[in-house]
């Protein structure tokens, strides 16, 4: 038997599960909020074309209006300046051979449900290695904190100094880096921590990882699903030319029991 | 004759469907409207001889001249007749009978035929020229003085957009017009307000400043959210008798220096978010113009004063305005065979962050929400508010070329 | 002064039956009428090279559509859009032009339909002014507009309701003897009074009836009437008036006023040579107007004239001796001609039932055309029976 017909059979039996990290796109799903001068990110819109009526008879779609980085999302190396220049960092040239690949994942649940501005350290990391093996090339690595439970004005976590979420130091992006990972996501709104802009360098998340080639996922669910390690990640943006991110449904395989 | 609060609507009694007076009038006399919509009383005077002339028409009655302006005009006269009329066959007043009229010598000259408002034979009555439902002006004749409740009068009511007993629908509530504008509507006798929020799940800067009052309810809402409008209207569209449109998208720049990222969503809350809210809210509002004592009324919106001609300094946010005007006189002839009024008020520069660098007269909160108010009380379609958007409409109205050099050519 | 009408009649007065609603259109009831006149004067219809009409109804048509329409061929052509001044001044212009030679005979005609919810189309489009600065103010009508000008002349002069249906009750009691009056019933001054009121201070009896019909009548040279042995009329004298006195600001007055002492001299007699009176009543007010302007009272007095005169057609002042459009209904246009066609029937003593006796002078007022505030049409004419 071919592995795929294993992968076949694991995934009709009981051996494999299929969990979606994704939230639905619908027009109240925050979105990253910057100062009103700025430009802002769409926020998803859905406007009937026809259903079933004099605009269509016999059918029912939608117009949709989004920014890329609307919703579950994928950043891509040239959405931070620091990534701007790298070869095949825009989501329609990235290879299509990056976007499955096994997942690691940091479980920060308890720490962040006591404090809302919780880091993921290099501390952390190692904790998580000496547990669980070396984080390995290639690999995913996602941050689990439980935030996507939170909705709404809970989720962003707006106070007077901007938002309050939790998100890596610069140092833990370092760390990761040297495990040469394809990419890190969060459950957040975006990689980097609400109050990240006061690191350095500023967003670490962004700035580093992109900087070097690496992807970001942001505003993934059911985390606390996925094993620490074990698990396979389905993470394919839309194939948008020079695109520097992409709403996506994110899919993981996991070993069943 | 204090019109009593309306008592909750039997839902076996079929909601009357609405009927509208007489519409159909000549070119000449369809300056009237123009003039109730503004709330002047003006008639058509002979540039040569001076003579006033009623009812409008195409040469003077004293010389023959062709030139005839519409201008202000002394709105005095004596009520020689009057008569109650208690059969009709025409459908809406038979709905609203008596009905009283009578004719009113001017002091400038001629007899007019007008509605009455409290007033009887001989009195010194003043004239104001309204918008009827057909959206046609007419002539009203009432006291001297204008009293408290005159509003009420069902002459007056079946005609008017006052929000007295009624319940209002404000857009956005997070803007800061929204709280004036809520008191205002409150004292002026308004039943209900349901107060829209954009992202309400976020608790957006404003939301505060309206939470928690008498007779206020908040509602999810965005004016650029199809689906959330549908169900918004779904849930209070029967009830909103007068909807304000307050929502407002606002970025300095011209066309240059810009992409079209922040016009776009300019298009998307000022032009395309006021169709969307009447796509969603008109319907039931067009079904319910002859709803008793809280029929639907109006539809509001507020617009740049530079929609009539831009401000480059604001140049994207400007042709969202005049394309948002542009909606709002389409709207206007939609919403004319239901007899629902569409307003909209003008505003100059407004006293917020957008136009913080901007030197005075500014336009502020409260200003414009009285303005509102005022305009729904007696009936207009078209409000100027403050001093810039006054002059901006006159200077617009005598010469819309010189205006557009004046603004962009370095008119001193 | 005005040249007498001399050597030219007006004769074969004919009456359709009117009819409350019909579906019959004004072409059908303007041919029935003018049927009837050539019959009476045994006439075929390419005998005649005159026509004048009135009416509100013959839209797409004009009276020019008649002429194919019935099978006319004609030297004069007129159309008298003045509804209830039409016939007065269909008479006057169709005898100077026979009198001058332009046109032998003329049939002048006035008539038209009436069904179910025409009246309202009538009114949504009978002026401009009305359009513009009438109908939008409770849309009453003529009703509205009336009550205004009873409201102001009963302000003025002290008139009463009272004195008002006085007239509709002397009416009523003529179209009782006028078999083809459309009211049937006797009308009491209390049934007047406690009627329900349309439009304060006009109440139900104050207003005619709307209804389908048609009038018809022949202006030819006395010879010719003569030569075909036709009892006919003279025309004594004639006015007519249009926006007579623009500046007064409510109708106390109508048109009449202005030329009536020419009248008089033109017909060579006064007031109290005329032994009857048909007044133009689209409401009693108007009636009350022409009993003053034509010289029966002063200004002011027609109330006290009416209490201290017997209006029916055995009294001491003979007025509206068919009833009156009050009474024996409005046709449209056929009701300026009401009078005048019963006037020339009186005169020739051809009333029948409604004859006054001894009726030998007539005087026939006409009122018509609301076009804002008031009627602004008028004419007046006194015909003379000859034996």
């Amino acid at each position: 038997m071919s592995i795929l017909e294993q992968l076949s059979m694991a995934l009709a039996g009981d051996e494999l599960e299929v969990v979606d990290l994704t939230h639905a796109l619908d027009p109240d799903f925050p979105v990253m909020v910057l100062p009103p001068e700025f430009g802002q990110c769409a926020r998803f819109r859905m406007e009937e074309v026809s259903a079933y009526d004099h605009r269509g008879p016999a059918w029912k779609w939608h117009n949709l209006t989004l920014n890329e980085h609307t919703g579950t999302h994928f950043d891509a190396p040239i959405h931070w300046v620091s990534g701007r220049d790298w070869p095949n960092g825009a989501v329609d040239e990235i290879p299509a051979e990056h976007l499955i690949g096994p997942v690691c994942v940091i479980d920060c649940s308890a720490g962040a449900t006591l404090d809302d501005d919780f880091e993921l350290t290099p501390a952390i990391i190692e904790a998580w290695e000496r547990a669980h093996g070396e984080i390995p090339a290639g690999a995913w690595v996602l941050m689990r904190t439980d935030w996507s439970r939170r909705k709404g004005a809970e989720y962003l976590n707006m106070a007077e100094d901007g938002p309050h979420s939790p998100g890596p130091t610069p140092d833990a992006i370092r760390l990761l880096l040297s495990r040469d990972i394809r990419g890190f996501g969060t459950e957040c709104v975006g990689t980097d921590a609400g109050q990240g802009a006061h690191y350095d360098p500023p967003y670490p998340a962004h700035f580093l990882l992109h900087g070097a080639g690496k992807y970001g996922l942001q505003c993934l669910c059911n985390l606390d699903r996925l094993p620490p390690t074990g698990a396979v990640l389905i993470a394919p943006p839309l194939k948008i030319r020079g695109g520097t991110g992409s709403p996506l449904r994110v899919l993981a395989l996991v070993p069943k029991g | 004759m204090t019109l009593d609060r309306p008592k909750k609507k039997n839902p076996q009694i079929r909601t009357r469907v609405p009927t509208l007076p007489p519409g159909a009038r000549s070119r000449a006399a369809l300056g009237m409207a123009v003039m109730a919509a503004q709330g002047k009383f003006a008639l058509q005077h002979c540039d040569e001889c001076g003579a006033v002339q009623y009812p409008p028409r195409e040469a003077c009655a004293a010389c023959l001249s062709s030139a005839l302006s519409w201008k202000g005009t002394e709105p005095y006269g004596k009520l020689l007749a009057e008569t109650r009329i208690q059969a009709s066959p025409d459908p809406y007043f038979r709905e609203r009978l008596p009905w009283r009229m009578g004719s009113v010598r001017l002091e400038a000259g001629p007899v007019v035929l007008a509605h009455l408002v409290g007033v009887g034979r001989g009195d010194r009555v003043k004239m104001e020229l309204r918008l009827d439902r057909a959206g046609q002006g007419v002539m009203v004749a009432r006291p001297v003085e204008r009293s408290e409740d005159m509003e009420d009068d069902p002459v007056l009511r079946a005609m008017g957009t006052h929000p007295k007993h009624r319940r209002i629908l404000i857009s956005d509530a997070t803007q800061p017009v929204a709280r004036p504008l809520i008191d205002a509507l409150m004292a002026a006798g308004a039943d209900h307000v349901f107060a829209g929020i954009p992202e309400m799940w976020r608790r957006p800067p404003g939301m505060a400043a309206v939470e928690g009052l008498e007779n206020v309810s908040l509602v999810p809402l965005d004016v650029t959210d199809q689906q959330g409008l549908k169900d918004a209207a779904s849930e209070i569209g029967g009830k909103v008798d007068i909807l304000i449109n307050t929502a407002r998208h606002i970025r300095p720049g011209g066309v240059m220096g810009h992409d079209t990222t922040a016009a776009r969503d300019e298009m998307e809350v000022n032009a395309l978010g006021l169709m969307r809210l009447a796509q969603a809210f008109g319907p039931a509002m067009a079904g319910r113009t002859a709803d008793g004592v809280n029929a639907s009324a109006a539809l509001i919106t507020i617009l740049s004063a530079h929609a009539l001609s831009p401000d480059p300094a604001f140049g994207a946010f400007n042709a969202s305005q005049a394309a948002a005007r542009s909606v709002v006189q389409t709207l206007r002839a939609e919403f004319a065979g239901a007899g629902l009024r569409v307003m909209a008020v003008y505003t100059g520069p407004t006293d917020d962050e957008w136009h913080q660098p901007l030197p005075p007269p500014k336009v502020a909160p409260k200003a414009l929400a009285r303005a509102i108010v005022e305009g729904l009380q007696l009936g207009h379609e078209e409000v100027f508010c403050g001093d810039v958007a006054r002059d901006l409409a006159e200077r617009w109205q005598q010469n819309p070329a010189l205006l557009e050099r004046e603004i962009t050519g370095g008119g001193a | 002064m005005s040249t007498p009408y001399d050597g030219v009649v007006l004769t074969c007065p004919i009456t359709v039956p009117y009819v409350r609603y019909s579906n019959e259109t004004a072409h059908w009831w303007i041919a029935r009428a003018l049927r009837g006149a050539l019959q009476a004067a045994d006439l075929s219809p390419r005998d005649i090279d005159g026509l004048s009409v009135s009416s509100f109804t013959l839209f797409p048509d004009t009276p020019v559509g008649l002429t194919q329409h019935l099978g006319l061929s004609l030297r004069y052509l007129d159309t008298i859009p003045m509804g209830g001044a039409s016939g007065v001044v269909a008479a006057r212009r169709a005898a100077r032009a026979v009198q001058a030679g332009d046109v032998d005979i003329v049939a002048c005609v006035a008539g038209d339909a009436n069904r179910i919810d025409s009246f309202r189309n009538l009114l949504s489009a009978f002026s401009r002014f009305s359009l513009d600065a009438s109908y939008p103010y409770g849309f009453g009508g003529p009703n509205a507009t009336f009550a205004l000008i009873m409201d102001a002349y009963m302000a003025e002069y002290g008139a009463t309701r009272d004195d008002f249906g006085r007239i509709a009750v002397a009416q009523r009691a003529n179209a009782l003897r006028n078999p083809q009056a459309l009211m049937k019933k006797p009308l009491t001054l209390e049934a007047y009074l406690n009627a329900r009121m349309i439009s304060d201070p006009v109440g139900l009896f104050d207003c005619v009836m709307s209804c389908a019909g048609s009038e018809a009548f022949l202006v030819m040279r006395e010879d010719e009437a003569i030569r075909r042995n036709l009892p006919f009329a003279r025309l004594r004298g004639s006015i007519e008036a249009h926006n007579a006195f623009p500046d007064d600001p409510v109708q106390l007055r109508g048109g009449w006023a202005r030329d009536i002492d020419a009248l008089y001299y033109q017909a060579g007699c006064g007031p109290a040579d005329i032994d009857l009176l048909q007044t133009y009543d689209d409401y009693p007010v108007i009636s009350m107007m022409q009993i003053e302007d034509l010289g029966f009272c002063d200004k002011g007095d027609a109330a006290a004239f009416v209490r201290d005169h017997d209006l029916t057609i055995d009294g001491d002042f003979p007025h509206n001796t068919s009833g009156g459009q009050l009474s024996a209904g409005q046709a449209g246009a056929a009701g300026g001609y009401l009078g005048f066609v019963e006037a020339i029937r009186q005169v020739t003593g051809q009333a029948g039932p409604t004859q006054v006796a001894d009726a030998r002078l007539a005087m026939v007022s006409g009122f018509g055309m609301v076009n804002y505030d008031r009627g602004v049409c008028s004419a007046v004419g006194i015909l003379e029976g000859v034996e």
